[in-house]
């Protein structure tokens, strides 16, 4: 028997209010701890891909559009741009790497990336076993890309066109596995990277057949002729590093008015994609501290109401040696464990929230997110949540200091 | 052993109470009778110490109880005194045994769960310790308290109207295990009721 044990026994009297106390509490905790996760980790997984890249360089159209396709592989690319265009920023002083990249097709929605090897060690992806793709059609695989489709090293893949893995296929040319990436943690994990000649293997030889059909269009056959020409190789967009920051303050408008293409910068987009979620944050944020306070009002209400009720067992624990601060303690730990409860169940809820939201969001976009571990955040939320407990609970316990012991007893 | 000299409380100048002098020596028991409206409940709560009187004193094992904090009231109550009321309440979410041990726990004494069961044997109700007191009937109930007051081996037990809500049988049972259990422990034994069905049970009476 102690003052635990009874505040217990009280909570378990009153199961249906205890457990509406701690069901709204743990809403609101849930909530609010799956937006500091959510908002933590996308926040993270976003800002890890843009490490080190300073502007990407694109088609014209929308800058969010080019960085999430570019950077991310999340949103369509913007359109071609001319190989020769990019490799003339090479001579620029202020620009220290040029990564270029060319997609286009996918496997089984993974896409598949023209690159260079520089895009490896930028990601600083580390071979797992095999070795990096060297000649055109050979590819290496990121580890979720490996997972999932069950490729070995020497199995060999068509890949489809577009983006969605229902494109066409390319059943003529086959890709072949030379090897697979440690996970990275990065975007990296969800592509098939391959070197750019192998994007454009793919694509003359689609065009071909086609190209024989109308074999006397003059058009065409220019056509043809120009895409075998180097300089009119193509790629889909560059991410670029400068050597020294004076480049973001020259480079990006010189690119915007006088080539074809067109300058984002990562840091700006994705802090505009940010305030755009921002304010569906924000609404969700009040809403879920509104659904706290409610919590908080119950557990005021329900002590409250318990309190009336228990009037005459407090006067008889008062007559039996009970001394009055010993019974408010009691009556607060009701609500400090209520607190508890409600908060625990909370950071569960989140937890659970965000395992749900990671597989749909790695369904989707191929994205993980796989950290539970408590923030520091969270314990702000926890004492917020024993004040809130205290609170609730000392209001109505206060009580306990103006209660007459005599007459109470006299009056039942 | 309980004596109270020259008692006077008054709830406010037309309602005053003066009481009789009482005696109760350790072992013996002592009937106050008395009709509704004549201040048996105020009497009894004066003994408790749960009211200060306005005059008069109260001594219990030879101390006088007069010029004490509330905190030094509340400990003697705790560890002296053993009070049964006229309906027996108990902390609901408790069971039996907790609401009984719940007497050593607040007296600040060591929690005695062998005497509990003892006491549960003797007052009939050891199949009753893990059940809610609210599954108890009347009768049970109030053995029940008897039971709680006689935890902390009090020097006096306090019993206000302990049988008013029981039928003769458990009336009988009731009375007869409060005067043979507070002999067993050398307490002294004052019953305030109304209840005639008392008055050829206690050979020391008072009339108020």
């Amino acid at each position: 028997m102690n003052l635990f044990k009874i505040s217990v026994a009280n909570l378990k009297e009153k199961k249906l209010n205890s457990f509406l106390s701690a069901l709204l509490l743990t809403l609101g905790i849930g909530m609010i701890s799956l937006l500091l996760l959510l908002n933590k980790q996308l926040d993270e997984q976003f800002r890890r891909n843009i490490r080190g890249i300073d502007m990407v360089v694109g088609a014209k159209g929308s800058p969010l559009q080019l960085i999430l396709s570019s950077i991310y592989q999340i949103d369509s690319p913007t359109g071609n741009i001319p190989l020769s265009e990019v490799n003339a920023l090479k001579r620029n002083p202020f620009i220290k790497t040029i990564i270029p990249l060319s997609m286009g097709d996918n496997y089984h929605g993974f896409r598949i990336v023209g690159t260079t090897s520089k895009y490896v060690e930028h990601f600083q992806a580390k071979i797992k076993e095999g070795a990096l793709f060297s000649k055109p059609m050979e590819v290496t695989l990121g580890s979720k890309v490996a997972k999932n489709s069950e490729l070995k090293i020497g199995d060999t893949f068509a890949s489809s066109h577009g983006l969605d893995s229902d494109g066409d296929a390319h059943n003529d040319k086959k890709y072949k596995v030379t090897g697979i990436f440690e996970p990275t943690g990065s975007v990296v994990d969800q592509l098939v990277l391959t070197n750019l000649e192998s994007v454009w293997e793919i694509h003359e030889h689609a065009e071909t057949p086609a190209a024989e059909i109308k074999e006397n269009d003059p058009a065409h056959e220019e056509e043809m002729g120009d895409a075998h020409h180097e300089a009119e190789k193509q790629i889909t967009s560059a991410l670029i590093q400068f050597r020294n920051p004076m480049g973001l303050i020259t480079i990006p408008r010189q690119i915007n008015q006088n080539t074809s293409m067109q300058a984002a910068l990562p840091s700006i987009e994705i802090n505009r994609l940010f305030s755009l979620l921002g304010v569906g944050i924000e609404t969700l944020r009040a809403l879920a501290l509104v659904i706290i306070v409610i919590a908080g009002v119950s557990v005021f209400i329900s002590l409250y109401n318990s309190l009336k009720e228990r009037k005459y067992e407090m006067a008889l624990m008062l007559s039996m040696g009970a001394t009055r601060t010993k019974l408010f303690f009691m009556l607060l730990l009701e609500g400090l464990i209520l607190a508890i409860t409600g908060y625990l169940s909370g950071i569960m809820l989140s937890r659970i929230g965000l395992w749900l939201f990671s597989r749909a969001a790695e369904q989707d976009f191929h994205y993980s997110i796989r950290e539970f571990n408590l923030l520091p955040e969270e314990l702000y939320l926890l004492a917020g949540a024993l004040i809130l407990g205290l609170l609730a609970a000392a209001l109505p316990s206060l009580g306990i200091y103006r209660l007459n012991i005599s007459r109470t007893l006299a009056e039942e | 052993m309980i004596t109270s000299k020259n008692l006077r409380f008054s709830y406010s100048p037309q309602k005053q109470f003066s009481f009789p002098d009482i005696a109760c020596n350790d072992k013996e028991a002592l009937l106050i009778l008395g009709q509704s409206g004549r201040g048996k409940t105020t009497f009894l709560h004066l003994l408790a110490l749960l009211l200060q009187p306005d005059a008069g004193n109260i001594q219990i094992s030879g101390h006088t109880l007069s010029g004490l904090s509330s905190t030094e009231r509340t400990n003697i109550r705790a560890k002296s005194l053993g009070i049964i009321y006229q309906r027996a309440h108990f902390v609901s979410a408790l069971s039996v045994i907790d609401n009984i041990l719940l007497s050593n726990y607040l007296a600040g004494n060591k929690q005695d769960k062998e005497k509990a069961s003892y006491l549960a044997e003797q007052l009939g109700f050891a199949d009753h310790l893990n059940k809610k007191t609210t599954q108890l009937s009347q009768g049970e109930q109030q053995r029940v308290s008897i039971a709680r007051a006689l935890m902390n081996n009090p020097n006096v037990i306090l019993a206000d109207e302990p049988t008013s809500n029981l039928d003769d049988n458990n009336c009988q049972k009731v009375i007869e295990l409060l005067k043979k259990q507070s002999s067993l422990i050398g307490a002294s034994l004052v019953v305030v009721t109304h209840d005639q069905r008392l008055k050829d049970e206690f050979p020391n009476q008072v009339f108020l």
